[in-house]
Parts: C-alpha cells; structure tokens; sequence
C-alpha cells in the first residue's frame, strides 16, 4: 500500500529531523504492535546511561549502522569523538551558581578536571559537580533545573 | 490517601507494591541500580529512577540517594518494602525530617523493637513469656559462665542489633562459650556496629511460629493469625505455612494476645510480626519483633482475604485499619515456598545468571510473585530470592498436593533453584506429619 508507506517515510523523516535538532542519537517509539527504532552511527563505543521511564518510551544509547533507517545520514563531526559527562548522584541541576548568575560553562567552554560545571543539588546540599577531564563542551544535555538521576548524561566534551 | 510514593526496594516485593498502588490509584515511583535496569517490573512503575551501580552501599542502601530521588519524583511518601532500609530507624527519622511519610512503624518503635535487648524487656513489661535469658547485656565472661549454669546448656548468644537469623551462636559447654563470646561479640560488631551480645536458653527442637500484626494511628491493634515457618537453613526461612499446623485454638488466641499486648506496649503503627519459639510442650517464648513488613506475607494474605501491602499504604496515609477483629477469619491452608537461585547440590552456592526458561505455575489456588520473566538477568548483587510460590487449599493434605504439582510445573532454568529441595521437603514423612522443628531442614538434607 503505497499510500501507507509514504506516511511511514514522511514520519520517519519527520523522527529524523527531531534527532538532530536535539542531538539525539537513538530513538525508539512502540506504539501497540508497531514499533519505529532509529540510530545515528557515532564512532564512540556505548556507555550506559538511564532515564526516568516516561511515556512514550524513549531510550538514549549508543549508535549502530544507518541501514535500518530510511534516511539517517552519518554523523556529522560535532558528534564524533566525544566522551559524556554523566551525573554522579539523583538531585536537581543547575547551570549556575546562582539564579542571576551566569552558568558555569557553555558549549564551546574549555575545561580542566577541576573546572566546576554545574550543581546537583540533593537534600538541600549543592554537590560542585567537576568535568575530571580536559577538553572542549561539545553540548549541554540537560537543562537548568532539570531532575537527572544517576548516570544521566549531563555535557558531551571534546576530550584533548 | 496519598497521590504518589516512592518504593525503596527491588525485586518482587517492588513489583508487589506498585500492584498495591496501581489499585488504590497511588501512582507508583521506584529506584533502581544498574544492575536492575533491565528489569520488565519497571516499565510498570509510573517513574524509574536510576540512583547508583550494583552495589547495595551505592543504591538501595544509600540513604542520600533514595531521598534524593524522592525529593525529584515529588513524593509523599516512601515504601521502604523488606530488607535494605525498611528497618533502619535513622532512615525513617530522616523521611520524617523531611517532610516525607515512611510507610511503617514510628522512629521510636523502630529503635525499641530493633535493639533485641530492649525488645525482651519491652514483652517483659507487656507480660508476654519470653525465652528465659540474661537480664540485658551479657558484659564479661564470668557473668555469661554463672547465667549459663543457672540456666542449663545449651545456651544460645545473640547480637542485640541483630536480627534475621544473624549474629547468634549456640553453646553446650563452658568451654565452648568461652571461645565463642568474643568471637560473636566480634562478629556482631563487624556486620552491625554494634557489639552487644545478650544470653538465652537454648529451646531443643522448636517450631518457628510468628504473629502478623497491625496497628493504627489511632491505637487500634489486630492481629491476622499466625505463620509457622519451622522450614528454614541456616535461619533463612525457606517454606512457610499458615495457620500452623499442631496449635489448638487456646493457644493460638494465648499467642496473638500476647503478640497484640507487645504491640500496644510498644505504641506500634503499620504491619509487623511478632516472632515466638513454641517448645515440645507447646508453650510459647517471644524472640523477637520485625518492624516491617515480611517475605512471607502472602501466606496470611491468603488464608485471611486482605490485601496487606494496601492495607499499609491505608494506614500510613491516616485511615485507620477500618476493621475490627471478629472481622478477621482464617480459612483454609496455605503454604508457601521460597524459590531461590541457589544450587541445592552445591551447598545452595547462589546461581546469578540469565534465565533462558522461566515457566510459572497456575491453575486452582496458585499464587507467583516474582520480578522475573524469561530473558532476565539475576544479578549478583543482591539476596538470591528470585520468586515465591503460594498456594491455598481448604485442608493441609491438599495444600502439599497442589504445591508439589505447581512446583513441577515450574521451569526456570539454566540456573539452578531450591525447587527440587521444596519437593523433597514437601515429601518427607516427618513434614507431612508436622513433625518438623527448626533443625529440621539441616539434618535431613
């Protein structure tokens, strides 16, 4: 049925689309008996990461060849060669210091493994959470204010 | 009645939980590690919430991150289920703090029950018999010598923050209770921070017969009867029945009022059971309190009609229990087995794993809770526990005949189980005819 397989493609590319607007690398919809899982290949091996389980499911994880999706392109260099920054503890984070403050770092900030870039906040304490590693803040995966559970990729970094 | 709760816990007795919640319309968020990830029950919860690696210390046993993760899941309250937390008072002083309710007992019943001593001395107050033993602590040698003698070997020396089965050691000579009291006081103070040890008579043979138990904020205590759970290894409950099998009803009543006085002696809240020893005489001795909820709750379930972990969520959110004793009746039989991924013929050597086969029992008066389905992964990590098999018939005869054929039917493989132990216990003369005690399971298999 051509008709059907053109809406499948239009919302595959639609699914695309929304993968690089917002650098994901994996998605997955089920929706009853039909399921679409698309993957952007990236030359990093796969490092564990857990989300809170809201629906619809959608799952961050590491990459696999383009041929089971209709049109993915290959990564482009922005998300090659890139190692995370992922969260140490379960609490709130926040990109600044302050609330009038400006945030601790930003895409493009150099850090060192002492560099401070960001704060958790767990149980009324602020926890300084440190980049512990040299390189270059490819992308900012969380938001301020966000929840983020353990192992919870918070920066993307261009390692040195 | 509380909107949203956080479950503290893992496994079976988390799954058990959120199907209470999903009932009473609670919405249910639960932790996890990273070992457990990939656990189907949670894609059932409303809410998963990853908060450390494997290790225990990391996660379910990290206080920090379990109310970290309650404070972003926005909950009113936390389930702390068994094992883990659910019997730390520093943790349920923490929830109070703040400001989240801990789904059990109050901070002050927690730490009078959970210290063993005070808890002899409590159900010495509330006139409940308790084992003949020291008069608290046991502080040097010659005081552990002279008690000893007075009381006749063989004695038997527990950890006053033990509890479970851990941290006791039994004695039949002054020799031997010279060697062994610095060792378990050593013991005691490695696995509990707490190296209080405290005297008892050594009962011979007895039965394990314990008391479920529920109060109220508003003072109204009830019991649900009595488990008997003589089957154990190494003082790990392995079969468990309901009601038990050779009591009459004058000491069954004698046995939940003297439960029910403790109860009330302690200004007890939520679920609890009492634990007693019954001797070869039938007479009964209070041993200890478990401030929680228990593994084997489902037998009481069973054999009473009521939802135990709701009747929790109930309670905890200021209803009262709504039920007056004479409401309460037991039918019928119900045992259950454990089902443990442990290797009988290995000395039960745990068998963390994948489970390839995963076939799960039914028909007539079966019951299965369990966390796991085929694919699954059994982690390492934590107790071997991997399932419980209930069943309930109206007499005891066709209880064993219904459990023995559930337990064929079961298939989980390749990792080994304790089902073909269950089997074989389940066919021994001595089971059938109740003639079983506590040293039963350790002699004959």
């Amino acid at each position: 049925m051509p008709e059907k397989n053109q809406t499948n493609l239009q919302k595959i590319e639609e699914l695309i689309e929304l993968m690089k607007l917002n650098d994901l690398v994996e998605l997955e919809i089920v929706d009853g008996d039909s399921k679409i899982h698309l993957k952007r290949p990236q030359a990093q091996p796969p490092s564990v990461t857990a989300l809170p389980l809201v629906a619809p499911a959608v799952s961050q994880a590491a990459s696999v060849p383009a041929a089971e999706s209709a049109e993915a392109k290959p990564a482009t260099d922005e998300t090659e060669e890139f190692v995370e920054i992922k969260s140490p503890i379960v609490g709130t984070f926040y990109s600044a210091p302050s609330p009038d403050s400006e945030p601790y770092i930003e895409v493009g900030s150099e850090v060192e493994p002492e560099t401070v870039v960001g704060i958790i906040e767990a149980m009324k304490v602020m926890n300084e959470i440190k980049a512990q590693l040299t390189g270059m803040i490819t992308q900012i995966v969380v938001a301020n204010g966000q929840a983020v559970e353990y192992g919870q990729v918070l920066f993307r970094v261009r390692p040195h | 009645m509380f909107s949203k709760i956080l479950i503290a816990n893992r496994g079976e007795i988390a799954l058990r939980i959120i199907r209470a919640c999903h009932e009473l319309g609670i919405e249910a968020a639960v932790v996890y590690s990273e070992a457990d990830k990939d656990l189907p029950y949670l894609q059932l919860a409303d809410e998963a919430i990853c908060i450390g690696p494997a290790s225990p210390t990391d996660s379910y046993l990290s206080i920090p991150r379990i109310i970290s993760a309650a404070e972003i899941t926005d909950v009113e309250a936390i389930h702390p289920g068994y094992g883990f937390l659910a019997e730390n008072a520093h943790f349920a002083e923490i929830c109070q703090e703040c400001g989240i309710t801990f789904i059990g007992p109050t901070v002050q019943a927690m730490q009078l029950l959970g210290d063993k001593v005070e808890a002899r001395r409590l159900a010495q107050k509330a006139r409940v018999p308790v084992v003949p033993g020291s008069d608290g602590s046991i502080d040097n040698e010659s005081e552990a010598l002279k008690l000893a003698n007075q009381l006749g070997y063989p004695v038997i020396i527990k950890a006053a923050a033990g509890g479970g089965g851990r941290g006791m050691r039994v004695v039949h000579n002054d020799m031997s209770l010279r060697s062994a009291l610095g060792a378990a006081r050593a013991e005691a103070e490695a696995a509990f921070k707490n190296g209080t040890v405290y005297l008892e008579k050594f009962i011979v043979e007895p039965r394990h017969v314990e008391v479920q138990v529920f109060a109220d904020k508003a003072g109204n205590a009830l019991h649900f009867y009595e488990r008997d759970c003589s089957i154990q290894r190494r003082h790990q409950k392995l079969i468990e029945e309901s009601p038990c099998p050779i009591l009459d009803e004058h000491t069954r009543e004698e046995l939940c009022k003297a439960a029910l006085r403790l109860v009330k002696q302690a200004k007890y809240v939520n679920a609890g059971t009492i634990e007693f020893l019954l001797d070869k005489d039938k007479k009964f001795y209070f041993i200890e309190a478990n401030t929680r909820i228990q593994v084997e709750h489902p037998v009481t379930e069973m054999v009473t009609g009521y939802d135990l972990i709701k009747l929790q969520l109930q309670v905890a959110s200021g209803q009262t229990i709504g039920l007056r004793q004479r409401d309460i009746m037991h039918s019928g039989v119900a045992i259950e087995c454990r089902i443990n991924a442990e290797d009988p013929l290995r000395d039960f050597a745990p068998c963390p794993g994948r489970v390839d086969e995963f076939i799960v029992p039914g028909g007539p008066g079966v019951r299965v809770d369990t966390h796991i389905n085929q694919g699954c992964n059994i982690p390492s990590s934590y107790d071997s526990m991997i399932g419980k098999l209930i069943v309930h018939q109206k007499t005891r005869a066709e209880a064993i005949t219904t459990m023995k054929r559930a337990l064929k039917e079961f298939r989980i493989g390749p990792i080994k189980t304790t089902i073909p132990v269950c089997l074989d216990i389940l066919s021994h003369n001595l089971y059938i005819k109740n003639k079983v005690d506590t040293g039963f399971v350790e002699r004959h298999f």
